[in-house]
């Protein structure tokens, strides 16, 4: 049944992801990566991650992604009027299948069969989240947030 | 005996990544781009939850969290960025954009 579920939502993920890359109107594409980061959120969940799939879908699919929209909606949409060229088609077909086998040996060769017993809860992830090395991490991670928000603010303001 | 999902997860991420790759070549809109980007982080945090799920540890986990901050920090900067840009040339399509400045 996991099994199932997992190719299902694997499918779906594989196919929006084709849809984001695919489609010149961009917001084509962001439907399509909301329906992939979804999917992606149900996948995490089969791999015994619930506080991860639950922030996926809040963080990713709910605060990042409203903001494309909002962004795609104010700068009025526009689809691209013309396609890339045949060279740089080719040229990046190839230089991503390159990275693809590359990747592909490095990740099926450091695979290893799972333990048994996982505990990814809320509970367990937040011990490890505030205990010594990631909560200055953590920490740091406020101050860039702050900065994100200054800066955007200063970025996007209109020139008095 | 729960199946091995980890391997199909690392498959999964790698098409994910590839396929956020080609787009950053291939697309003109900056905002797709940007998109297409998200996607390639997205793959990248598969491949953290399946080596943690893998390995039995939870920093992969930890990490994924961090990922998601740094994420969304880098959305609302890009996309101000991007409000700016479109204001000084008023288009969307990456080459238009070929100083640095707007």
């Amino acid at each position: 049944m996991t099994a199932i579920l997992f190719y299902v939502f694997a499918a779906l993920a594989v196919g929006s992801a084709v849809v984001v890359v695919g489609q010149r109107n961009p917001i084509y594409s962001a439907f399509g990566l909301i329906v992939t980061l979804c999917a992606l959120s149900a996948i995490f969940g089969l791999l015994g991650s619930p506080f991860i799939a639950v922030l996926q879908v809040v963080v990713y699919a709910g605060a990042i992604m409203v903001l494309f929209l909002f962004v795609l909606m104010l700068l009025g949409v526009k689809p691209e009027d013309r396609p890339s060229g045949g060279t740089l088609k080719a040229v990046a077909v190839a230089l991503v299948a390159a990275l693809g086998l590359q990747m592909g040996a490095v990740l099926v060769g450091a695979a290893r069969p799972p333990l048994a017993s996982f505990d990814a809860s809320t509970r367990a992830v937040a011990h490890v989240l505030f205990s010594a090395p990631y909560l200055y991490v953590f920490e740091a991670t406020s101050i860039l947030i702050l900065a994100a928000l200054v800066g955007s603010i200063v970025l996007a303001r209109r020139e008095p | 005996m729960r199946p091995d999902l980890v391997p199909p997860a690392l498959i999964l991420s790698l098409v994910l990544f590839a396929l956020g790759a080609l787009g950053v070549f291939l697309r003109r809109n900056v905002i797709t781009v940007f998109m297409c980007v998200e996607l390639m982080l997205n793959a990248v945090n598969l491949a953290f939850i399946a080596f943690s799920r893998s390995l039995g540890t939870l920093d992969g986990q930890v990490l994924v969290f961090f990922v998601l901050t740094v994420a969304a920090a880098e959305a609302a900067v890009g996309l101000a960025i991007i409000i700016a840009l479109q204001r000084g040339q008023d288009t969307l399509d990456l080459d238009a954009f070929n100083l640095l400045k707007w």
